[in-house]
């Protein structure tokens, strides 16, 4: 018949989103107005453990255009806990998390009071009349220090600051070995400590929200990555009925795990329109958002790692801490547990041990960020890889080769007891090694040591996976996770023939509304621009779990090939019915139902039309071709890969500069090479970032020292080099669309490849490790003084970020 | 104080506090919320916008600074529904995802691009310096502002320079280039 369309999957399609957003059309929440609408402005604790003595907010209350004060005591009865929905072990010691102070503040940044007024202005102004005195008590940082005996008490009634101690022992398990055994039989045993310093997501749109109560529901407005999680929390911790929420993300301005949270804010937001019967907003300004919009990363892990003399790898033992800031938070105690499976990555070893110990400090708290446990995980095995490669005088690739599952052994099952379906190593590997030019960069790196050089050459390797496509249910059920990991769909098929898709993932930059156009238009044989994808409001999107994890397309997606699947279904027994044939005889191909062996046929769009007009229906049938489907995945899905970084160090002033970085990726199936390669671009960048620029640092009262963009290191397009990218592709086989995720895979991989290529360029000096972020002071005092370098945890804002200090600069 | 500005090419006259930022002006009192606010201490660019055809960071001016002065939003910058060839390259480049930073490295592009018609790599990436953006890794910004460079024409790049000196009492239908 006709000449069949090029299929859609697979296409680099030009984003459907972008229209608007080029032109300034948006709807960022921020954005939106509605009639008698207040504004909300939040005072913060500007001390990081104290008790509240007294709030006077008189003066303030008295103030032009402000309808309200309130404090935490004022809404104590109403407002609920916050709430953590990973409560990872049965005893895990969580202390009450009110939106508001209420007697205490246990982190600078925490909310005391609220003011709402006429005016955003008006509301600010008024915070300054608020006079709160503070009775400070002791200040709880440092990790180590905090699970010490005797230590000084974040929440005293706790008794402790270890919220929870979680474990994964292969020989307990039953998915390898005993690790003690392994450590004694071990030729080599490695033992190191590195730092996954304090990060902050830092999207680039600030948190807002809008809460209208005046209508039947009160619709809740919020720049959120979750407003169906954030619907039923809303109700969980409000007691309103979830039928009288309605919870809209309308455009969002990135997240990165960092709007992947039901927010103090949310609910004060929520309460006070509820209480004054009008529309009320709330939107943070930067300095608020680094305060206390949960961090991410903050651990310290402790890392042994045995091998054979020839390399083998033997077994891994993991001990971490990891800093929970001052309440848990939405998921915060899972974050850790996430990496639990992944330290292992992609080798093949007797025996594992992981035991992650959380733990309470008067920090802002943490949760979610880009990559979530498994960034974290991938730097410390990588990491490992090339100090055992220096251990053993071997080439860090030819070592990770040895160890590595081969793409024969697939599907294999870990020690720590994950099934990797499909991957290709080899194939990876070696397309990176040639794009990078890794001999002859090798070459000039020997050139460069023997005339020493004072700019030295480094290269740092990377090989990973991750477990994505959050995620199967069962198995968050047996994580004591409390909610499902499955994905929603449907699909309506409208009248003229046009369709709209309806999805429980709910992007914010991703562009799920041409990728999910895509699927669609493949499998129903419908043009690309007829399909209209809904997202984000819980009304018309009455179902789902959201986006986060790099689930979106693996589990979301298979949910919406699933409901095309069923549409397909209907309207071939409909197309029976119009053709006078056998149902068994119709053949759907590119929109167009067939039958078999004649000339007879009809198309997607007449047979919705038939069934809406419902005027000649087969006997029983609905007067729909409307479907939808829930999906849950049976396993992750495992996207993995290989960067290479080269990096030239000088030894004089410590800066470093990335001279080429070369990733390939294996991300199963690709829907729109072009969002997939830029999605792999953004997750560099915040990977590099973490290496070289960013951190968060609190002084020794607990005060956030990099509470702005002026201080804390976001790199500019003039920090960052080009990169180059490429891929591999082994089809995932847990889902009909063969994709893997690739959200995280640029920040997971690219963190350990630069710091290992820092370590490689100044490893003659006597250098084994460079605390992140590698700055010139850290780079510098670790060629000066050689050993482990330099800086200390958190004792200095980093550094080195060309756009900003001009006697630095990485470009 | 009563300012009287010219915006995307409409006359509007306003009572104004003193301390009212230029972006609190725009998104506020005008309704141009295609202009974004994105850090309160000017790193971010996200709200950039052109002032007499330079571009300014609008957190970083007052509103009565730009008494009896032009001023060119992304809202203005399509002509009559065209995308501008910066828009154009944003959307063919893959040069943003969510979209936030948007409207501030357009606006910032198309200055640097006036001083540089045929900027290299680096002086791409040093000219947006200014502007952050935390989801693209900047390379596809950098490329769309390349190829831009390659398809706009001068005229293009004048977009928002005003074709007669701005006067308080500038009509309102002035016309965009």
């Amino acid at each position: 018949m006709t000449a069949v369309a090029e299929p859609e999957v697979g296409r680099a399609r030009r984003r459907k989103e972008d229209a608007r957003l080029i032109t300034g059309r948006t709807r960022w929440t921020d954005n939106l107005t509605l009639p008698g609408m207040l504004h909300m402005a939040l005072l913060r604790s500007p001390v990081a453990h104290a008790r509240i003595t007294s709030i006077d907010a008189d003066a303030a209350r008295k103030m032009p255009g402000v309808l309200a004060v309130v404090t935490g005591a004022d809404i104590a009865e109403e407002q609920g806990s916050l709430p953590c929905a990973w409560p990872i072990t049965e005893d895990m010691k969580a202390p009450e998390a009110p939106a508001m102070a209420v007697g205490e503040v246990n982190f600078a940044g925490e909310v005391v009071a609220a003011v709402v007024a006429r005016s955003a202005a008006e509301a600010v102004d008024a915070l300054e009349a608020i006079d709160v005195e503070y009775d400070e008590l002791p200040v709880v940082l440092d990790m180590t220090e905090a699970i010490a005996d005797g230590a000084d008490l974040v929440h005293p009634d706790l008794g402790t600051n270890k919220s929870a101690t979680w474990v994964y022992d292969s020989a307990e398990a039953g998915s390898g070995g005993a690790i003690d055994d392994a450590i004694a039989q071990a030729d080599v045993v490695l033992e190191r400590t590195f730092r996954q310093q304090r990060l902050i997501p830092a999207f680039m749109e600030p948190r807002s929200v809008l809460v209208d109560p005046t209508g039947e529901q009160i619709t809740v407005w919020s720049a959120t990555q979750i407003p169906h999680i954030l619907k039923w929390m809303i109700s969980a911790v409000t007691g309103v009925p979830e039928t009288k929420v309605r919870v809209i993300a309308p455009d969002v301005g990135g997240g990165f795990g960092g709007k992947l949270q039901v927010t103090p804010e949310e609910i004060i937001t929520f309460l006070l329109a509820r209480k004054l019967g009008k529309p009320v907003k709330w939107t943070e300004s930067r300095s608020e958002s680094m305060q206390s919009a949960h961090h991410g990363r903050d651990q310290i892990q402790k890392i042994t790692l045995a091998a054979s003399s020839d390399g083998t790898l033997k077994g891994l033992k993991v001990e971490l801490l990891a800093d929970m800031g001052a309440y848990l938070r939405l998921v915060s105690p899972g974050v850790p547990i996430l990496g639990a499976f992944m330290f292992n990555a992609i080798y093949k070893m007797d025996a594992y041990r992981f035991e992650c110990t959380n733990v309470f400090t008067n920090k802002t708290p943490t949760d979610a960020y880009r990559g979530a446990g498994r960034p974290e995980a991938t730097f410390g095995i990588e990491r490992m890889m090339d100090e055992l490669a220096a251990e053993l005088g071997r080439d860090p690739i030819e070592l990770r080769q040895q160890n590595w599952i081969k793409h024969e052994e697939f599907p294999f099952t870990t020690v720590a007891g994950l099934t990797y379906d499909s991957g290709n190593y080899e194939a990876a590997t070696a397309k990176a090694l040639e794009l990078f030019g890794y001999d002859a960069l090798r070459q000039e790196q020997r050139e460069r040591r023997e005339r020493g050089d004072k700019v030295q050459l480094g290269i740092g390797v990377s090989t990973y996976t991750e477990m994505c496509g959050l995620a199967p249910s069962r198995v968050l059920g047996a994580l004591r996770y409390a909610a499902g990991g499955w994905e929603h769909a449907s699909i309506r098929m409208l009248p003229t023939g046009k369709v709209e898709v309806i999805t429980g993932t709910s992007p914010h930059g991703q562009g799920h509304e041409t990728a999910w156009s895509q699927i669609v238009a493949d499998r129903l044989g419908v043009p690309f621009e007829d399909v209209e994808v809904l997202h984000g409001d819980t009304q018309s999107s009455h179902k789902g779990m959201d986006s986060y994890g790099s689930r979106s397309l693996a589990v979301g997606g298979t949910a919406l090939v699933m409901a095309a699947d069923r549409v397909v279904e209907k309207a071939r027994k409909l197309a029976a019915h119009m053709l006078e044939c056998s149902e068994d005889d119709v053949e759907f191909s590119g929109g167009k139902l067939k039958v078999r062996g004649t000339d007879k046929s009809t198309d997607i769009q007449s047979v919705a039309l038939h069934a809406h007009v419902a005027h000649d229906l087969p006997d029983g049938m609905e007067a729909s071709l409307d479907s939808e489907a829930t999906f849950d995945p049976e396993n992750f899905s495992f996207p993995h890969g290989t960067h290479l970084c080269a990096v030239e160090v000088d030894t004089e002033t410590g800066q470093t500069k990335i001279r080429s970085y070369v990733s390939v990726d294996d991300v199963g199936v690709v829907v729109n090479p072009l969002i997939v390669e830029g999605q792999v671009h953004g997750g560099l960048a915040q990977g590099i970032a973490q290496a070289l620029f960013e951190e968060a640092v609190h002084d020794e009262s607990g005060t956030l020292t990099t509470g702005t963009f002026a201080d804390y290191l976001l790199p500019s397009a003039a920090d960052l080099p080009s990169f180059t990218t490429d891929r591999t592709e082994t089809p995932a086989t847990t889902n009909p669309l063969g994709a893997k995720g690739v959200g995280e895979a640029g920040t997971i991989a690219s963190t350990p490849a630069v710091v290992n290529a820092i370590v490689d360029a100044v490893r003659h000096y006597g250098v084994n490790d460079i605390e992140m972020p590698c700055t010139p002071m850290r780079v510098w005092k670790a060629i000066h003084t050689g050993e482990r370098a330099a800086g200390g945890p958190g004792d200095e804002a980093g550094g080195g970020l060309g756009s900003i200090d001009a006697s630095g600069g990485a470009q | 104080m009563r300012i009287t500005t010219t915006v995307d090419g409409t006359s509007y006259t306003d009572e104004v506090e003193p301390r009212m930022l230029l972006v609190q002006y725009l998104r506020e009192r005008l309704g141009k919320v295609g202009t974004v606010v994105g850090c309160d201490t000017s790193n971010c660019g996200a709200c950039t916008v052109h002032l007499d055809g330079q571009s300014v960071k609008s957190c970083s001016v007052l509103a009565v600074q730009a008494d009896g002065r032009e001023i060119t939003t992304i809202e203005g910058l399509a002509d009559d529904g065209e995308l501008h060839p910066l828009q154009q390259a944003f959307h063919d480049n893959h040069a943003l995802q969510c979209g936030f930073c948007t409207p501030g490295m357009i606006m910032q592009a198309l200055d640097l691009l006036k001083e540089n018609p045929d900027p290299d790599e680096d002086e791409v990436r040093s000219g947006l310096e200014g502007n952050l953006c935390r989801c693209t890794g900047y390379q596809n910004i950098v490329k769309a502002v390349r190829a831009a460079a390659e398809q706009m024409p001068s005229a293009a790049r004048q977009a928002d320079v005003p074709q007669e000196p701005v006067t308080a009492s500038m009509p309102s239908e002035v016309s965009q280039s």
